[in-house]
């Protein structure tokens, strides 16, 4: 009797012990994310202002000079924003619309080789590593174009971003019943009609996730653009010429004792926009939910 | 007509999916000829030659694909301690209940956060205390990417788990509950051999994640050039050496820098597709 109760007790103190791991270990796996936002809010807060957002990246003599008077670094990104930006809305402008209508394909042929092989290499694409896509634009644009260019960036920034948006297009448009579809074609709707105006609204809402999770996603890479965009210092607007980007700003000047405290504050800009995006999104795949 | 038309679109934008797949694949190749074509396929995975001298040029590949699977390996062994409990936490025991949320939202932001931003911080952060810890001698080196790329892929095999997990029926779990198990013994005797094969299989997409990692790696590893000796030492993956050296190589470097970054798509590529096709597996067993 004695030793069966024994028995028992180290199972129930096994239960207990693991439960207590679990949470333990759970609530570890959040610390990383409280030091990186603190590190870098600590860190990056006094940069932000007005100048923050509308200058350029000052030189490093500059930078030194205002470090060792003990004054905050002039300037600011306003180089990667715009970069970023620029090159982000010529990714986006054609990722979705063929990510939405190749999404849309293999969601309506799925079973025929043709889709399955389709869906088969957007997973592929979609677990290339981003410094291959890099390497893949400097092959295709930047060595024909005889130059490193903004276009470049962009291009690397489309084929990050195309995969992800055909799969939340598929995924969407395969949970969508099939009787919406044939009660729009029953009243007489013709094909694409049916597709663009019924079926696209009703997944609307998750594909929009889709995109804000791309868009969030592929804000923060730096690998693709190393060789495409490449950076410079000024505010440029021409898209064949080199661009920054406020990810590439950081990978340029991280080593750079005077332009630390620039760094820190654009990885805050980043790292702010990047988390509001993916909260905003989560907020709307909550409302929109099929 | 305008249906035809319509059609015709959907096939053209899904046709440029196989074009660029097909192309990463033709591009690579054609462009990593000449490094194959000079030292031979074999010599170049198997040499740890990398002499930049002119004349004298040597390039291998082993001291990078070693460096890329000593820091996934690595990362792997240091993460599941974490990634399992979080996977148990918002799959098992805290289910549905709002501290799960919380938990899956955190990770989720992990998830999100760029690796640029990582590695400034591992590179500030975190070097400072690995060499205060003496654990490496400068900070950076093996064992410091790999610690940060294993808080990087947790959210990933968290997530998947979680999903595996969730899907173990209740009349399982109910049956071992009603024969006396114990919460511990459930997790061991009923949930981990049903949904294991899913687990395992979110494993292996953590381990696709961590092997094409670039920019934490980067500007952490340290880049030396040489056969990494022991975990503390620095040395270079094949995605931190084309990162570090592809702007300014030309020629038979070049080359060869894309011949790494072949293997290394091919690496990613299979390692992927085996995890694709075990969770599909694993997905269609539960039904």
């Amino acid at each position: 009797m004695e030793k069966q109760d024994n028995k028992l007790k180290l199972r129930i103190f096994k239960n207990n012990a693991l439960y207590v791991a679990i949470c333990v270990l759970s609530g570890l796996t959040a610390i990383p994310l409280v030091a990186i936002l603190g590190e870098v809010l600590v860190k990056g807060w006094e940069q932000l202002g007005w100048s923050f957002i509308t200058e350029a990246t000052p030189n490093a003599y500059k930078a030194m000079m205002a470090m060792s008077n003990g004054e905050p670094v002039p300037g600011g990104i306003a180089n990667g924003i715009v970069g970023t930006f620029l090159m982000l809305t010529l990714a986006s402008i054609l990722a979705i619309p063929i990510g939405i209508l190749c999404g849309i394909c293999l969601s309506e042929y799925r079973g025929n080789w043709f889709a399955t092989t389709v869906s088969y290499l957007t997973d592929l694409l979609q677990g290339t590593p981003s410094i291959i896509i890099g390497i893949i634009t400097y092959i295709w644009v930047v060595v024909p174009m005889k130059g490193y260019s903004a276009f470049a960036g962009s291009v690397a920034l489309f084929i990050m971003m195309l995969p992800l948006i055909i799969r939340s297009t598929e995924e969407t448009m395969k949970i969508l019943p099939e009787t919406l579809k044939e009660a729009g074609l029953g009243l007489g709707g013709s094909y694409w009609r049916v597709m663009l105006k019924v079926m696209l609204p009703a997944s609307f809402g998750s594909i929009f996730t889709g995109i804000l999770l791309a868009i969030s996603r592929v804000v923060g890479e730096t690998a693709p653009l190393m060789f495409t965009a490449l950076g410079g210092a000024a505010i440029s607007w021409n898209m064949a010429k080199p661009m920054s980007a406020v990810p590439l700003l950081i990978w340029e000047f991280f080593n750079d004792p005077n332009l630390q405290s620039l760094i820190w504050g654009a990885s805050l800009f980043l790292l702010t926009f990047v988390l509001c995006l993916n909260l905003l999104a989560k907020r709307i795949a909550k409302k929109w939910k099929i | 007509m305008q249906d035809k038309i319509f059609r015709i679109l959907l096939i053209l934008s899904a046709i440029i999916v196989p074009i660029i797949g097909g192309g990463i694949i033709f591009s690579l190749t054609i462009d990593s000829s000449e490094a194959f074509g000079h030292f031979g396929f074999w010599h170049f995975v198997f040499s740890d030659d990398w002499v930049t001298t002119a004349g004298k040029e040597s390039y291998g590949a082993l001291p990078f694909i070693t460096g890329t699977l000593l820091t996934t390996a690595l990362a792997l062994l240091m993460c599941i301690p974490f990634s399992l409990p979080v996977a148990l936490f918002t799959g098992e025991y805290f289910r549905g209940k709002k501290i799960a949320t919380i938990l899956s939202t955190i990770t989720d932001l992990l998830a999100g956060i760029p690796s640029i931003i990582y590695g400034l911080w591992g590179f500030y952060a975190l070097r400072p205390v690995f060499m205060y810890l003496n654990l490496s001698p400068h900070g950076s080196g093996i064992l410091t990417a790999a610690f940060v790329l294993a808080i990087m892929i947790v959210p990933y095999a968290a997530s998947l788990s979680s999903e595996f997990i969730k899907m173990v029926p209740a009349e399982l779990k109910e049956g071992a509950y009603g024969l006396g198990a114990t919460r511990a013994e459930v997790i061991r005797r009923v949930i981990f051999p049903t949904a294991g094969s899913g687990i395992f299989s979110a494993y292996i997409l953590a381990i696709g994640r961590a092997l094409g990692e670039t920019m934490t790696v980067t500007m952490l590893i340290g880049n030396t050039n040489q056969m990494p000796e022991t975990l503390r030492t620095t040395g270079n993956t094949m995605a931190s050496i084309i990162a570090n050296q592809f702007g300014e190589a030309d020629g038979l470097k070049l080359s060869s820098l894309i011949a790494i970054g072949l293997l290394l798509f091919l690496i990613t590529a299979i390692i992927n597709m085996i995890g694709k096709i075990l969770i599909k597996r694993a997905g269609t067993f539960k039904k």
